[in-house]
């Protein structure tokens, strides 16, 4: 089990980082390693792509609320790519849907950044 | 003898796994459950509910230690025609499910997005901690196809 992790600049100030695999604790670590150098490097606008994430845990969450947190502090957003529709429903039950811009697609949680 | 008959595989059976609780092994706790599960007739939705649910009991244990070694952690699946049902043991104080609403959470409270997944991703969930036996937590969920 492993997740990869690919960031890469977009539009503007934003960046996308790409997940591939699975979060769960063993992994999650990497996962906030990857946002946390994006924020301590003042990018405050984020797309997290988990299109290919096949699985996320309650430590994905907390990564992914940790980084929400962090970006909105300095008047930034993270948006989420998300089509899994066991990864949706987690968001869902956890009423993380409320707090985090999720979309089918990267152009469209791009776009809602600006 | 030319005639045919079904197998019968009964779905009913006691399970034991011992995984080192450590991060890296609550991967195999997950898989081991999800396959139990999946010789019951829960629907591949379920099987997730049900992995994810074992998961956050294991990764709850290893928090509970500080992310460190937790030492042992025992799971017992027992499988039944219209239930299973899975128990998650330690010898650590683990946290304290009782705290944990439900109603959603907010952004502050990540620490208990686990215990909250537990509670809202199967039927029932009994939970004991004993500074001397350490922490069982019991989950079942209950076959409807």
């Amino acid at each position: 089990m492993d997740i990869k992790v690919n960031v890469r600049e977009s539009e503007g100030d934003a960046y996308v980082v790409d997940l591939t695999g699975e979060i769960d604790v063993y992994t999650s670590p990497k996962v906030k390693d990857a946002i946390t150098e994006l924020i301590d490097q003042e990018h405050y606008n984020l797309v997290i792509n988990l299109e290919k994430v096949r699985y996320i845990d309650s430590t994905g969450l907390g990564v992914l609320i940790g980084g929400l947190k962090r970006v909105r502090e300095h008047g930034g957003s993270v948006n989420l790519v998300c089509t899994n529709p066991q990864i949706k429903k987690i968001f869902d039950i956890t009423g993380l849907v409320k707090i985090f811009g999720i979309f089918d697609d990267e152009q469209s949680a791009m776009k809602a950044l600006v | 003898m030319s005639a045919t008959h079904a197998l019968e595989v009964s779905s009913h059976g006691i399970v034991e796994l011992k995984i080192p609780g450590r991060a890296e092994w609550v991967a195999v706790a997950r898989l081991a459950v999800a396959a139990v599960a999946s010789r019951l007739r829960f629907s591949v939705d379920e099987i997730e509910d049900i992995k994810l649910a074992i998961a956050e009991a294991c990764t709850n244990t290893i928090q509970a230690a500080g992310g460190e070694d937790a030492g042992v952690i025992e799971i017992v699946c027992d499988a039944r025609e219209d239930e299973l049902r899975v128990t998650v043991r330690d010898q650590n104080a683990g946290l304290h499910l009782e705290s944990v609403k439900p109603g959603g959470l907010d952004e502050g409270r990540t620490e208990e997005l686990g215990v909250f997944l537990i509670r809202a991703l199967m039927d029932s969930v009994e939970y004991t901690s004993d500074p001397r036996r350490g922490t069982e937590l019991v989950m079942a969920k209950r076959v409807t196809a």
